[in-house]
C-alpha cells in the first residue's frame, strides 16, 4: 500500500483547516439569507474565519477536537493490526506535526500525555471493495451536549422531536451554531449515539433515503430555527442547518435517541485508499 | 464602532451597554479550566498569585500551538459556563472583565454588577480570524498545563460584544 501516513496528513489537515464543501455552502446561503443584522455580521465572521484558515493552513477552531476515525473495509482489504497501528499513529502524527492542540487528557488526573488517543470505529463492508478511512475530529464545546434519551417503545413522535428540540435549547448559544445535529433513533444506548455521530458524515445537501425520515428531519429542523437562537445566540433564522437521521433495528421493550450536537465547523474528511 | 484601549477601567466600563460592539486593544490574559481551578486553590491557601489580577482581561481560551512564522495559532473563546464556578474569587481579586462564549447563570450575572465588571462574548468558533488580531504571546505560568496554561495576549482591534454590561444587563433573554 501506498504511504498511507502520508495520505493520512493529508486527511487530517484537509478536515482541520478546511471546511467541508457541503458546510460552507450551507453557512454561504443561511448569510445571503440571514436579515437580522447581528446574526448576519456572525456569520460573516464564520464565512470569514473559513477563508483564513484554508488560505493559511491554521485550525478552522482552537479546539481541533478528539480524532474520531471511522475506517471502513472493503472484502479485499486485509485489515491487520500492524494497519490500524500506522492509521493511528498517523493520525496522531499528524496532529502534532500541524500543531494541531494536544487537546487529550486522562479523564481523572487531566495529566495531557501530548498527542495520544483517539476514537476509532471499525466497519467490515463485505460487498465493498478497498479501504476508506474517515477523521471527525470533534469539538467539546458541542459533544458535551450529547444526550440519549431511552424512550417507552409505545412514545409517540411528537415526543421524540420535542426532546430533540430541548436538546438544541440546552445546548445554546456556547455551543457555536448554527448546528447540525446527527441523531441516531434505535439500537442499544450506545449504538444510538454512534449512529447519532455517524449521522454527521453524510453530506447534508443529499437527502436521507428513507422518506419518513426526511419528513421528520425537516419538521425538527423547522422547529429549531423556531427557537432563534442563532449563531453567537444573537437570534436570526438559523440556529441549525441540517439534521440527519440514521435509524436501526430496536428491542421490543425500548427505543433508544441519541443526540449529537455539531458546532458550525462540522469538520470531517475521508479518503478512499485501493 | 467603538474603539477602545486597555487597561480597561470603570470609566470605560461603565460606558458600555450589552449587546454593542466594540473593537478592543490591550492585553487579556487566557485562563480556562485547569487554570482557573489552580488560582482559585492558590487563593483559598492564602498563597501568592503568579501574577496580578487587578483589573486584568481574562480570556476563556486554549490556542492550538504556535505555527511557524506566526505569533499565535487558532484562538477562540471556549465555553464560559464551565468558568461560572470559579468567577467570585477572581472578580473578588480584582479581575475586570471576562471574554467567553455563551450564557453565564443569573448569580455571575450579579456579581458582575456588584464589582463592576464586564462580560464580553468573541466570535464563536473563529479562531483563525482571531489569530489576525494578536499581536504578541508570552507565556505567564503553568508551562505544564500545556494549551491551557496562562498566556499574556497583546490585541489589536479585537472585535467584542457586550454579552453582560456592568449594570447587569445581559444579551441574551433568558439566563439559566
Amino acid at each position: 500500500m501506498k504511504d498511507i501516513s502520508k495520505h493520512i496528513e493529508d486527511l487530517v489537515r484537509k478536515a482541520s483547516f478546511s471546511l467541508r464543501k457541503d458546510i460552507e455552502k450551507a453557512l454561504e446561503k443561511a448569510y445571503h439569507q440571514e436579515k437580522e443584522k447581528k446574526a448576519k455580521m456572525a456569520l460573516g465572521w464564520i464565512l470569514e474565519n473559513a477563508k483564513i484558515a484554508e488560505k493559511e493552513k491554521i485550525a478552522l477552531c482552537q479546539d481541533t477536537g478528539l480524532p474520531v476515525i471511522f475506517i471502513e473495509a472493503g472484502n479485499d482489504v486485509k485489515l491487520t493490526a500492524a494497519l490500524l497501528k500506522r492509521v493511528r499513529d498517523a493520525v496522531l502524527g499528524a496532529y502534532k506535526d500541524n500543531c494541531l492542540r494536544p487537546s487529550l487528557v486522562d479523564p481523572l488526573t487531566r495529566n495531557n500525555p501530548q498527542y495520544q488517543g483517539l476514537i476509532e470505529h471499525i466497519i467490515f463492508l463485505p460487498k465493498a471493495k478497498g479501504l476508506r478511512i474517515t477523521i471527525l475530529p470533534k469539538g467539546f464545546g458541542s459533544e458535551n451536549k450529547t444526550q440519549l434519551k431511552m424512550f417507552e417503545p409505545t412514545a409517540q413522535i411528537k415526543q421524540i422531536e420535542e426532546f430533540i428540540v430541548n436538546c438544541v435549547k440546552e445546548a445554546g448559544p456556547e455551543s457555536c451554531p448554527p448546528f447540525f445535529l446527527g441523531i441516531g433513533i434505535g439500537g442499544t444506548s450506545e449504538y444510538a449515539l454512534y449512529l447519532a455521530k455517524k449521522a454527521l458524515l453524510d453530506k447534508i445537501d443529499s437527502p436521507n433515503n428513507d422518506k419518513f425520515l426526511r419528513t421528520l428531519e425537516k419538521r425538527i429542523l423547522s422547529k429549531i430555527n423556531s427557537l432563534k437562537i442563532g449563531p453567537m445566540g444573537l437570534g436570526g433564522k438559523f440556529t441549525a442547518l441540517a439534521v440527519k437521521i440514521k435509524k436501526s433495528q430496536t428491542h421490543i421493550a425500548g427505543l433508544p435517541v441519541g443526540v449529537n450536537i455539531s458546532c458550525h465547523a462540522l469538520r470531517s474528511a475521508t479518503i478512499k485508499i485501493k | 464602532m467603538k474603539k477602545i484601549n486597555g487597561p480597561l477601567d470603570k470609566k470605560n466600563i461603565q460606558g458600555l451597554k450589552a449587546g454593542e460592539l466594540i473593537l478592543f486593544s490591550g492585553t487579556f490574559y487566557t485562563a480556562r479550566d485547569q487554570a482557573h481551578k489552580i488560582l482559585v486553590e492558590l487563593m483559598g491557601k492564602g498563597k501568592k498569585l503568579p501574577l496580578d489580577l487587578k483589573n486584568q482581561i481574562i480570556y476563556y481560551c486554549g490556542p492550538t500551538k504556535t505555527p511557524p512564522g506566526r505569533v499565535i495559532g487558532s484562538c477562540g473563546p471556549t465555553t464560559s459556563a464551565r468558568m461560572d464556578s470559579f468567577t467570585k474569587p477572581l472578580l473578588e481579586n480584582g479581575i475586570s472583565a471576562m471574554v467567553g462564549k455563551g450564557r453565564r447563570t443569573k448569580s455571575i450575572i450579579r456579581l458582575i454588577k456588584k464589582h463592576r465588571a464586564i462580560y464580553f462574548l468573541a466570535p464563536a468558533g473563529c479562531g483563525a480570524l482571531l489569530s489576525k488580531f494578536i499581536l504578541a504571546k508570552k507565556l505567564i505560568c503553568f508551562r505544564h498545563l500545556g494549551p491551557e496554561a496562562i498566556y499574556s495576549l497583546k490585541v489589536k482591534e479585537f472585535p467584542l460584544i457586550v454579552g453582560i454590561d456592568w449594570q447587569g444587563r445581559s444579551i441574551y433573554e433568558k439566563e439559566t
